[in-house]
């Protein structure tokens, strides 16, 4: 086999090459669509355009999404990220409210470092839940998923609570050198989250945790504190994404502050190439799947499908990701197709998560 | 018995994984009414081998004929059903479904679509009784102890009306009456014609069972002979590929001195129990003595070990270290007291297989240390490399994922794990399980090493010899009971310790 044979097989097999090429498609398309999809202007000193939009846009998405990365990769879900996007902006958005001055910086300061503080009281409460009682994570969290929801309605009394506070519009729609803001804060925690997950040893144990828990308790790693720990970072996660939503549109509605943004989430990491059932995470994959949920969730807009079919056509794109990127799926396909050729090799490595080692 | 045509040919075979060539144009073939050892160091291609004839991987070259007919299968399922029936290295079942299950999943006795509980409970006993096993077949099956579990997997292939049974290391968690009496079944159905592949690391199981013996090193046939023709240490030299004096340096290596055991002693267990696991038992371990538990399988063993780690808890009795009382009630608590574990069972206990070979190797150290202090990448890999040298761990890239590595390998690592630690008493549960005969000679010249060190070890094996020539003293299970405890010295043999074994009642497996 020639190296440049071989190298176009590492290409193709690498496990974000599918989601990269449906991001590029959706470009592509979105392009063809409406030409003017990929330029951008300078206005007031700051750039506008399509693209630009998409990343102010999945900013949100991408800090719940690094959070939920590190749940997924102990083997755990959290579903309650997306009520506590709600009660953090909500708590935040309240505090702001009840201010004689709702511009001044303490005022706002203040009012996040409250929202976070809750969120990590949050967090920790799933933490305990799934890593001290024993629950399975998917029920431990639902039950914030869904009391969440209320605690939110609570705190911001059933109403919509509107503000109007320009620094903390600012962490939604500001701009710092040109761009959003918002992009900035999500690569600053993305860049956060790998420092402490790879220059630690915390990214190591929490592979270990989600890849065999059994073999890690015998190899001395307690992971009770790991697991309690993701819980709490996936919620501080969520409240900064909280603040997002919330500064985007001044105001705080409980119900829907982020709503269903816990699945766009799962589907984000999935795609990014990290396994539901825990072990290897990917950071870097998880942006990607952030990017592309997004960019579809615009496409969808932008085409002007009818609300009532947008869902389906992001279910069947999201179906057709998570098939490509599937072994099994690719296995069959790519037999399919050499049947007379005896090198049936790219079918096989992808097999090997059935072998019984 | 070889007049016949062979029942299985497989020609020309190659298979390549990313970096490595598992198997290079290697042919095969099997005779019905044949045992067929295939032998190999680890990570010859054996089991390679193996998944490429079951369909578990596909073939890069080559042909597979079943029967002189043509067989490309795509999985084990469709291998079982054109009759040929396997017994994988690993055990791979599921461990929350009862034995009986087990032994029927996927071709459950049926009535009208309903499955026939009370038949396929009557029959699973019934096969169990054929390899002498008596156990409760509506436990579920993580319930028992790995060899049970490698027995009832036995029981599942033995069942399926096969033309070709396929054995992978089954013997590699078995003590001799288990063996002996797998041996019994094996030779009544090669004489019903049915053909047998049959892998192990241990070479006298070969000279008594196998008919004839192909030789598989670095992926490559080396050749095919029937078993009379080759002696013992020819067999050895084909595997390692050169004339290397393994066997002498086995035998030449000396029965230990009795170690001294003045002093306060490294680890004091004091009537230390669990229900329904180990009654209450003595135990005391001095810094330098290696002590190894004898018994049978589902003995015990195993058990005394995880209380002492703190794998399971203990309900009963106290344990002492350095003189004083501490409760290891956690291998957190076990390991910050200088003690390390390695679980006979490695896949379900051990590597953390997608994980690199560096990364498994350095996780109880890194863990040890907290997660905030990273061990420096240099020094990991210096720790590493080190150790994939010394244990001669294939491949030796450190990268590469440990479940990609051949079954012995991955033994070699998670020993490596434990070393670099530098424990102040190992317990070693089965450490030479599924090891070549080269390695297994490494290991217990290491054994020996950390013992002159001053490391205490706790050594745990199913092969009495290998007890018999480390061990300092020797603590004899029987039915989760220490019964006696023998210094080993001229006075104590393979016999005196059967006797010790055999002195009770008739064993069972007894859930855990
Ligand atoms: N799924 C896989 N991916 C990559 N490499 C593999 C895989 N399975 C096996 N190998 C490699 O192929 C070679 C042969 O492995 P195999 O498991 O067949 O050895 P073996 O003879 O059964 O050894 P053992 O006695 O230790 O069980 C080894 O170098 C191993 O690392
Ligand atoms: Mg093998």
């Amino acid at each position: 086999m020639s190296t440049a044979q071989s190298r176009y097989r590492a290409l193709t097999t690498h496990r974000l090459f599918w989601p990269v090429v449906v991001l590029v498609a959706l470009v592509v398309a979105n392009t063809v669509y409406r030409p003017g999809f990929l330029s951008v202007q300078v206005r007031d000193g700051h750039l506008y355009g399509s693209l630009i939009d998409i990343l102010r846009l999945s900013a949100p998405l991408i800090l719940v999404a690094l959070g939920m990365t590190l749940v997924i990769a102990t083997g755990g879900i959290d579903l309650s990220v997306g009520s506590l996007c709600a009660i953090s902006g909500a708590v935040a958005c309240l505090y702001i409210s009840r201010q004689p001055d709702q511009n001044s910086m303490g005022g706002v300061l203040t009012a996040l470092a409250l929202g976070l503080a809750v969120a990590l009281v949050l967090g920790a409460w799933n933490g305990v839940l799934v890593a001290v009682i024993g629950i399975q994570p998917i029920i431990a969290t639902l039950i914030l998923m869904v009391a969440g929801r209320g605690l939110a309605q609570l705190i911001t009394e059933g109403q919509i609570l509107t503000i109007n506070s320009s620094p903390y519009k600012a962490i939604g729609v500001g701009h710092l050198l040109t761009l959003p803001l918002a992009i900035f804060i999500a690569l600053a925690a993305a860049l956060l989250i790998a420092a402490v997950t790879r220059r630690t040893a915390l990214g190591l144990i929490v592979e270990s945790v989600g890849g065999n828990a059994r073999a890690s308790r015998l190899a001395g790693i307690r992971s009770a504190r790991i697991t309690f720990l993701v819980y709490v970072i996936s919620a501080a996660c969520a409240a900064v994404a909280g603040f997002m939503m919330t500064a985007n549109v001044s105001s705080a509605d409980g119900n829907a502050a982020g709503l269903w943004v816990e699945l766009d989430a799962i589907l984000a990491v999935v795609i990014g190439g990290t396994s539901l059932a825990g072990g290897r995470f990917s950071l870097g994959g998880t942006i990607l799947g952030a990017l592309l949920i997004q960019t579809l969730t615009t496409t969808v807009y932008a085409m002007n499908i009818s609300p009532q079919t947008s869902l389906l056509f992001k279910a069947v794109v999201v179906i057709a990701v998570c098939l490509i990127q599937a072994p099994g799926f690719r296995a069959r396909f790519t037999r399919r197709r050499r049947v007379p050729a005896p090198a049936a090799a790219g079918a096989d490595e992808t097999r090997k998560e059935q072998v019984p080692a | 018995m070889t007049g016949s045509h062979p029942v299985l040919t497989m020609t020309g075979i190659s298979k390549s994984f990313p970096g490595v060539r598992a198997l290079d144009g290697v042919d095969f073939r099997l005779f019905p009414g044949e045992v067929h050892a295939l032998m190999g160091e680890n990570g010859a291609g054996k089991s390679t081998l193996i998944k490429v004839l079951t369909g578990v991987y596909g073939v890069d070259r080559g042909t597979v004929a079943l029967a002189g007919e043509q067989v490309s299968f795509t999985g084990p399922m469709q291998a079982t059903a054109a009759g040929v029936s396997t017994v994988f290295q690993e055990v791979n079942l599921c461990t929350n479904l009862s034995v009986a299950e087990n032994i029927f999943i996927g071709r459950e006795p049926r009535r009208l679509g309903a499955v026939r509980w009370g038949e396929m409970r009557r029959r699973a006993r019934a096969l169990l009784t054929r390899l002498d096993l008596d156990i409760d077949v509506n436990a579920p099956l993580g319930s028992f102890s790995l060899a049970i579990q490698q027995m009832v997997a036995i029981a599942r292939a033995i069942d399926i009306e096969a033309r070709v049974l396929v054995l992978d290391e089954p013997t590699s968690s078995l003590d001799t009456g288990e063996v002996a009496q797998l041996f019994r079944v094996m030779r009544s159905l090669r004489d019903d014609g049915i053909a047998i592949l049959f892998v192990t690391h241990f070479l006298d199981q070969v000279y008594r069972i196998a008919d004839r013996i192909t030789v598989l090193r670095n992926g490559q046939l080396v050749g095919e002979w029937t078993t009379g023709d080759l002696p013992q240490l020819s067999l050895v030299e084909k595997m390692i590929g050169k004339e290397l004096d393994v066997l002498e340096r086995l035998d030449e290596q000396p029965r230990r001195d009795v170690a001294a055991t003045e002093g306060t002693p490294l680890l004091e267990a004091r009537a230390l129990g669990r229900r329904s696991a180990v009654a209450p038992f003595d135990l005391t371990v001095h810094a330098g003595e290696v002590v190894g538990l004898a018994g049978l399988l589902g003995s015990g063993r195993t058990e005394v070990a995880r209380l002492l780690f703190g794998a399971d808890r203990a309900d009963h009795g106290s344990v002492r270290v350095d003189g004083s009382p501490t409760s290891l009630r956690t291998p957190v608590a076990a390991i910050a007291r200088g003690i390390g574990f390695c679980s006979e069972n490695r896949r379900a206990e051990g590597i953390v297989a997608d994980l690199s070979v560096r990364e498994n190797i350095v996780l109880a150290m890194q863990a040890a240390r907290g997660w905030l202090r990273p061990i420096p990448r240099r020094r990991q890999d210096e720790l590493v490399d080190r150790w994939v040298r010394a244990l001669h761990i294939r491949p030796a890239d450190p990268e590469i994922p440990v479940g990609n590595l051949s079954g012995g390998n991955q033994q070699k690592v998670l020993l490596a794990r434990w070393l670099i630690t530098e424990p102040r008493l190992l317990i070693l549960d089965e450490p030479t399980r599924g090891i070549d005969i080269g390695a297994k000679t490494e290991i217990q010249r290491l054994v020996a090493q950390l013992s002159d060190g001053g490391t205490a070890v706790l050594f745990i094996s199913a092969e009495l010899e290998e007890v018999l020539r480390l061990s300092h003293r020797i603590a004899v299970m029987r039915d989760h009971e220490l019964v006696t405890q023998l210094t080993n010295d001229q006075s104590v043999d393979a016999d005196r310790i059967m006797q010790a074994i055999a002195a009770g009642a008739a064993h069972e497996g007894v859930p855990s």
